[in-house]
């Protein structure tokens, strides 16, 4: 797969003018590609192709290239992220596919993700989920208490901090045969539920998180694990059991 | 029930009901291999005892039809959540056929089901409340002709035919619970220090009882 001769390669690349239009698959060649670099440098090299041919460059998210803001977000080859494990598509290196190969390039398919352009789509439902919920109330006055000052078990604080780390890429959406971000929903819930901090208002977070969720369109989960195995930030199905609990707990509690 | 983890929690508690009734429906037929007479018993316990006749089958029945409806509703629902099909899905690269294919094992133990209850269910209904006979017996005239399960069970086993639908339904049932089994625990919630040996159970679970099944389809095929 690796190596350092340069690369000719065929790409089907969704297009699409805008949200209103049917869009189709174009086929693109781009050649000498190193295998060393990424394949968001890559999209740059097929761009500068187009411009310089008059054509109108294909649109896709990116931002950091650092694998750090979750903007970058294509479905690659079948898989999102492409065919590598635990990286965003920015850092996915040209060397893992082949010289002569067709790469299939796509947009985040998922009702609640609908396309812009080509292969940009709108993830402000992950925005409007996270603000149904996914904070904690604290007081900013200037007397605020010093979050160390508050004794957490070193697994929660781990496990906590684990679930931390997810971008909010929709890769688990993307990936999931059920368009589900309960893998998203899940780390944002389980974040704050592990830490004393977040369980003032745990009720509330897990029923209205959930609740929009819902709202958006998302589908349901059937613990397919593929989210876990694509996400790019390796955060465990273990968030959404999380969820889940804390939700029965919440419900049983309104309920009472 | 509006919530997406509320339709969760109700198809893992439904699951939870159908795979204990599939364990003791399993400890009641493995007993056919062994004692005619027990089987013969145990049947006739099970077919006329009130509690489990008019109070645990109209729940079985409830159970049954619930997971399937369930699983059907989440299947249109999911089908939903994605309007746009992707070009090009490698969905084997990350997930288990199982996980992907619920709904296809589902729908064919369904069928399976199908064909149990016109070989079992309907003629005990048939026997019991069309004919009024509640005796149990080969011959309801004469108390001495024997309790006839044991017989009735061997007879649908002739068919290499049925024997081959029934071996193929229950590879079926174990790729469903091979999947379904920590499916449901998950969906519940369970996340603690016994999920790991919890999930090696289901897997043992999944493929012991289903096998069980095939051997005893087997058995009475081969010594009827």
């Amino acid at each position: 797969m690796s190596g350092t001769k340069d690369m000719n390669l065929t790409l089907k690349i969704w297009r699409q003018k805008d949200q209103k239009s049917s869009g189709k698959m174009v086929d693109y060649k781009v050649n000498g590609i190193s295998p060393n670099s990424s394949f968001l440098e890559m999209m740059d090299v097929l761009n500068e192709q187009l411009i310089n041919k008059g054509e109108q460059p294909v649109e896709f998210d990116h931002d950091c290239r650092e694998g750090i803001c979750g903007m970058c977000s294509l479905y690659i080859n079948g898989e999102a992220h492409g065919p590598d494990r635990a990286v965003t598509t920015c850092q996915l290196h040209m060397r893992k596919f082949k010289d002569g190969e067709t790469i299939t390039i796509e947009p985040w398919r998922a009702k609640a993700f609908p396309v812009l352009t080509d292969l940009k789509v709108d993830r402000s439902s992950f925005d409007r989920i996270q603000q149904a919920g996914g904070f904690i109330s604290v007081n900013t006055s200037g007397n605020t208490q010093d979050a160390n000052a508050t004794p957490i078990s070193k697994n929660n604080a781990d496990k906590a901090m684990d679930a931390a780390t997810c971008i909010g890429c929709g890769a688990c959406v993307a990936t999931c045969k059920n368009a589900s971000a309960m893998l998203f929903v899940g780390a944002k819930v389980a974040q704050y539920s592990l830490l004393p901090q977040g369980q003032v208002e745990g009720k509330e977070r897990v029923l209205n998180m959930v609740k929009q969720m819902d709202l958006e369109g998302f589908g349901n989960c059937t613990n397919t694990g593929a989210c876990e195995v694509e996400c790019p930030k390796g955060i465990s199905l273990e968030n959404i059991a999380i969820m889940n609990m804390e939700y029965l707990k919440a419900s049983i509690k309104k309920e009472g | 029930m509006n919530s997406s983890i509320a339709r969760k929690i109700s198809m893992a508690l439904s699951a939870f009901f159908l795979m204990f009734f599939l364990l003791q429906h399993f400890a009641i037929n493995i007993t056919s291999l062994f004692s005619s007479e027990t089987f013969n018993n145990l049947s006739h316990f099970m077919g006329t005892n009130f509690v489990i006749q008019y109070v645990m089958q109209p729940i079985l029945i409830f159970g049954v039809t619930f997971h399937f409806v369930m699983g059907f509703i989440l299947e249109l629902k999911n089908n939903r959540s994605r309007n746009v099909k992707y070009f090009k899905n490698n969905g084997a690269a990350n997930s288990t056929w199982m996980s992907r294919n619920m709904i296809i094992s589902g729908l064919l133990i369904l069928t399976f089901m199908g064909l149990h209850f016109y070989d079992f269910w309907i003629p005990e209904l048939k026997i019991k409340f069309i004919e009024g006979d509640m005796s149990g017996l080969i011959d309801p005239d004469n108390m001495d002709s024997g309790l006839r399960y044991f017989t009735e069970l061997q007879h649908k086993f002739v068919s290499p035919t049925r024997v081959a639908i029934y071996c193929v339904a229950f590879i079926f049932l174990s790729l469903h619970l091979l999947h379904g089994f920590s499916s449901a625990f998950q969906s519940m919630g369970a996340n603690n220090k016994y999920t790991k040996a919890l999930s090696k159970f289901g897997v043992a679970y999944s493929i012991l009882i289903p096998l069980g099944f095939i051997i005893i389809a087997l058995f009475h095929h081969f010594n009827h």
